[in-house]
């Protein structure tokens, strides 16, 4: 197991951590300098807004490493109660883990499947119709280092970088002087489609504002211009909110375009027509290949939601919404994804690792969420924490905890961890209860 | 603490690295290995397994599949209908669930394989850009020892270093390369290119001699330079190469061409089934058998191998690191695509397929691949394999072992195939049927061999204890399919279909030697192009779990 400790050093000594990965967003930024001091960070170098903020307002919490019905308890106890209550649920679900290393969340993985219960992470609320999509029709795609050494024409469809990674430009897609193309910004054409006019719309040369939830109808207008099908402007000025012609002349240049790339977000995956337009998106992709090369590629959001994905999908064959009550898995988005399984009032307890859904759920979700016994495992007080029968504080990952997570375009990366904290990592957490699950259901390997 | 020690007794063993062909031989087993019988006549013996009347193998080791790694995990994620009409694996006490499908998950990869015998697995295609990744599945992957091998043949370094003529820099590169991925062996894939189908649309290159445009090198200086540096390195295993053209109709002559560009040097031809095409223009009416010229090159020259790449009849997923084969086989099959490009390294093609028995390519394609195993005089020069899951699983290797070693029922699979097969290649008339000895030679013995894996394929003193016991039958699918028992490490994980225990199994992997003053030149390439950090790229000694560094060959 990865168990990378942070360096030691005296009280008050300064040290650096080099080479640091920050996993506030999806960029995964893998080149941030951390000076630490004690128990705090004072200094981020390289790093955004975004990951400033991750590293330098981190303090270790001052609280319990565990509580049990909001009173302090010890771990084991903790580990106990936990154990019990997933083991004695007939419907036990395990959510979140976009917000943990690969090796928190393959424990997470085995312990569903020793209780038979369900497991989902954050992708069924951000990507997971991206995913649905992938599986209708695939994805041509890279590495971003080759949209820095390639990509020529750049394309963000409802993904605003700017402000939800704030290096994707410097690092990846726009700035960068790559291996064939020498000038960086002033060899590649930016164009930005949206809504509205994003701070990202301001870093394009081009923007295209479309109506809202016309996604799928202006993907699929690119689609018969690519194939050259004679539209009718007033049409497609009626479906998409803009001009025929705006549509050809973007359609010329990614036939032109040496190396195309769309990065999309959620403002395509979580609209009207959700895996729908996803697939629209893939699809053109696909069909631009007949002309150029073009590949496409979400903008994920949290630091190892792109981990959770892999390693749901190397244990069970899905990857995200999968449910082991026959002792096997299925998939089945809907209905095994976290936020349904608890608007049915079907789940009769829960483990939530590194989210919070008492934040961000609908509000039958939360309600059901809040009548069953609950596990929370997070680095801080949440709704979430506060509404669980055990709640565990965990170190950070990538702050005081070793590990290994997943950059948005799948490229894994060993995380560097600054100083201690006295909580116990969430893989720690997890191992101990999976140790109880594994006594009580008489599992022996 | 005196050894403790297991005993197989009565069995009849067939160990042909050793000389031993079907000959009753007890065995020893102490400590994870064979050892000889103990002089000491107290010796504890724990356990003793009656093997009489059974057939007694060392475990099959699959040299050539693709089972762990972000292109396998991506096939899992885009096939979700195969799994749900597919064998379901429940937990049981000893075992996770899995999922099966053309690509299993790992725990169900690890179980099936034990399950058939097999001890020992290598993936063939990792980008070292996913090295990371590949042995995180690794050690989810349980009760097989495995490997990966680097996908270097459109590495821009190794390409680079090719075009300015730096044998020594190339070497340095390919050994820092393994050291740091913890891979086992260099693999070429459609060497050139995948580089040209990143720059161009469905680009790639024609044959031996086309040009890689920005290197300027071609396929052929390619896996000369590989090859030469893979031997001065004195790496356990030879260059691993899929040949340019894979699939196309024509595609023996540059087959033909690339046997001759190792010059004498180490090579191994892998799916060699897939690149033995006569015919032209992509034209069905043409397509027909090369394997006759192509084996009798291999014949006459020993310092190449092949392992077969046998496709069987059924529906399954195409994945491989040559990005344009993959742009190809979506548009001939109109299914799904993945496609996608690593920085400075390789490419990636995934698609669902299906081979019909009806179909005259398809059925021609399974009739290539029974020719290669007979038409190789030599079965320490032809390893079985199905390219996992590219010709068809690997849990059809029992159904293969029927067809070499039973004629009649090979020609009655014949009949049932579309009817200008047998004009088109000379499978109808070969009546060779092989001997489980030489079974043995193409499952375990040969592929320890050519892998340079001492301790693995025989069981003879200091083999790693990983046997297999199988009941005879006449029906030699039956016999294969469902081993009497697997022995893993020592360990009795398998009896009679059952998985009774597992283990994580260890990670091969080699470390050469390298001038370390040439690693500041990789550096500072590294740095100019790639996305991460230098520190970040090698894969670090924890992530190997149990693992064995196998030593350089003489």
């Amino acid at each position: 197991m990865i168990t990378a400790a942070p360096p030691s050093a005296a009280p008050g000594e300064l040290k650096v951590i080099e080479d640091a990965v920050c996993t506030f967003c999806g960029c995964v930024c893998d080149d941030i300098e951390l000076t630490v001091q004690d128990s705090h960070i004072i200094e981020a170098k390289r790093a955004c807004v975004l990951g400033k903020a991750w590293f330098l307002n981190h303090s270790i919490e001052d609280r319990p490493s565990c509580l049990i019905e909001g009173k302090p308890a010890s771990l084991e106890e903790g580990y106990d109660r936990a154990a019990r209550i997933l083991v004695e649920g007939k419907y036990p679900i395990i959510y979140g883990l976009s917000d943990s290393p690969c090796e928190a969340q393959r424990v997470a993985c085995s312990i569903v499947d020793w209780i038979d219960g369900t497991i989902d992470t954050t992708t069924s609320v951000c990507h997971g119709p991206s995913g649905m999509a992938f599986q209708g029709v695939g994805e041509v795609t890279c590495s971003l280092g080759e949209v820095a050494n390639r990509g020529d024409l750049i394309m963000f469809w409802g993904s605003n970088p700017a402000e939800s990674h704030p290096r994707h430009f410097s690092k990846y897609s726009l700035m960068p002087k790559g291996m064939f193309l020498p000038n960086g910004r002033k060899d590649r054409t930016c164009v930005v489609v949206d809504v509205r006019k994003t701070k990202s719309a301001k870093a394009a040369d081009i923007f295209i504002p479309i109506k809202p939830r016309a996604d799928f109808e202006a993907l699929w207008t690119l689609r018969a211009l690519a194939k050259d099908v004679e539209l009718d402007p007033e049409q497609v000025l009626r479906d998409t909110g803009v001009e025929l012609s705006v549509w050809q002349n973007l359609m010329e240049r990614m036939k032109a375009a040496k190396f195309g790339v769309i990065f999309f977000g959620m403002g395509l995956t979580m609209t009207r027509g959700k895996h729908a337009n996803t697939e629209a998106l893939l699809a053109l992709t696909r069909d631009m290949n007949a002309y150029t090369r073009f590949v496409a590629k979400p903008n994920r959001g949290h630091g190892n939601v792109t981990g959770a994905d892999n390693v749901v999908a190397w244990r069970t064959g899905y990857s995200f919404g999968v449910n082991h009550n026959r002792g096997y898995p299925r998939f089945n988005p809907g209905e095994y994804t976290t936020s349904d399984t608890l608007a049915n009032g079907e789940a009769d307890c829960a483990m939530t690792i590194a989210c919070d859904p008492m934040a961000n759920f609908s509000q039958p979700a939360r309600e059901h969420l809040a009548r069953i016994p609950l596990i929370a495992l997070d680095t801080k007080e949440t709704p979430t924490s506060r509404a669980a029968t055990v709640a565990f504080t965990v170190a950070t990952y990538g702050i005081n905890t070793g590990g290994t997570v997943y950059r948005m375009d799948d490229v894994p990366l060993p995380l560097r961890p600054a100083f201690e904290s006295p909580h116990p990592s969430d893989f720690e957490v997890l191992t101990q209860i999976e140790q109880r699950v594994k006594t009580l259901v008489g599992v022996t390997c | 603490m005196p050894l403790e020690y297991t005993k197989i007794v009565g069995g009849t063993v067939y160990d042909p690295a050793n000389g031993i062909d079907g000959l009753i031989r007890d065995l020893w087993i102490a400590d994870g290995k064979i050892v000889e019988p103990p002089t000491d006549a107290d010796a504890v013996v724990s356990k003793t397994i009656d093997a009489s009347g059974l057939v007694v193998m060392p475990g099959g080791i699959d040299m050539h599949c693709h089972i762990a790694g972000p292109k396998v995990n991506v096939a899992r994620k885009m096939r979700p209908e195969e799994k749900r009409k597919g064998e379901k694996l429940h937990r049981t006490k000893v075992t996770h669930s899995g999922t099966m499908g053309s690509v299993p998950s790992t725990f169900a990869t690890g179980y099936k394989y034990i399950g058939l015998g097999y001890t020992t697995a290598f993936d063939a295609a990792i980008p070292p850009l996913g090295a990371r990744h590949a042995h995180e599945e690794f050690d989810d992957t349980p009760c097989l020892d495995k490997g990966f091998y680097v996908l270097m043949g459109n590495n821009h370094y190794v390409m680079q270093s090719i075009q300015r003529k730096e044998p020594e820099r190339l070497k340095a590169f390919v050994a820092w390369l393994l050291s740091s991925t913890k891979g086992f062996a260099a693999k070429l894939v459609n060497p050139g290119g995948v580089e040209v189908w990143k720059s161009h649309q469905a680009g790639n290159v024609s044959g031996l001699d086309s040009k890689v445009d920005h290197f300027e090198v071609t396929p052929r200086e390619i896996i000369r330079g590989m090859a030469q540096a893979v031997d001065e390195l004195r790496l356990p295993h030879s260059v691993h190469i899929h040949c340019n053209n894979l699939g196309m109709p024509g595609n023996w002559a540059t087959t033909l061409e690339t046997m001759k560009a190792f010059e004498g040097h180490r090579g191994h031809i892998t799916h060699a089934q897939f690149h033995s095409y006569g015919g032209g223009d992509a034209d069905e009416n043409t397509f027909n058998s090369k394997v006759a010229p192509l084996a009798d090159y291999i014949n006459s020259h020993s310092n190449l191998t092949i392992d077969v790449g046998q496709v069987l009849f059924g529906e399954t997923t195409s994945m491989t690191g040559d990005g344009p084969l993959g742009y190809y086989l979506s548009k001939v099959y109109g299914g799904k695509w993945f496609s996608s490009d690593t920085e400075m390294e390789s490419g990636c093609g995934i698609t669902p397929i299906k081979y019909k028995n009806k179909s005259l390519v398809h059925g021609l394609q399974w009739a290539i691949g029974l020719e290669w195993y007979l038409m190789v005089n030599d079965p320490w020069r032809v390893v079985m394999s199905t390219d996992h899951p590219n010709g068809g699983s690997f849990l059809a290797y029992p159904q293969i072992i029927r067809l070499l070693m039973d004629r009649t029922y090979r020609q009655d699979i014949l009949k049932t195939c579309h009817p200008m097969i047998r004009e088109r290649c000379s499978l109808g008339d070969l009546t060779r049927e092989y001997t489980l000895n030489e079974i043995a030679i193409i499952t375990r013995a040969g592929p320890a061999r050519i892998l340079g894996l001492k301790h693995k394929g025989h069981l003879g003193p200091g083999a790693d204890a990983d046997i297999t016991i199988y009941t005879p039958h006449e029906n030699k699918e039956v016999m294969f399919e469902l081993p009497r028992m697997v022995i893993k490490s020592g360990r009795v994980l398998v009896d009679q279909g059952e998985i009774r225990d597992t283990l994580t199994g260890k990670t091969l992997h080699v470390a050469p030697g390298y001038d370390q003053d040439m690693e500041q030149g990789i550096q500072d390439w590294f740095e100019k192009y790639y996305s991460i950090r230098w520190r970040n790229y090698p894969v670090s000694a924890d992530y190997l779990h149990e693992s064995e560094l196998v030593p350089m060959g003489l």
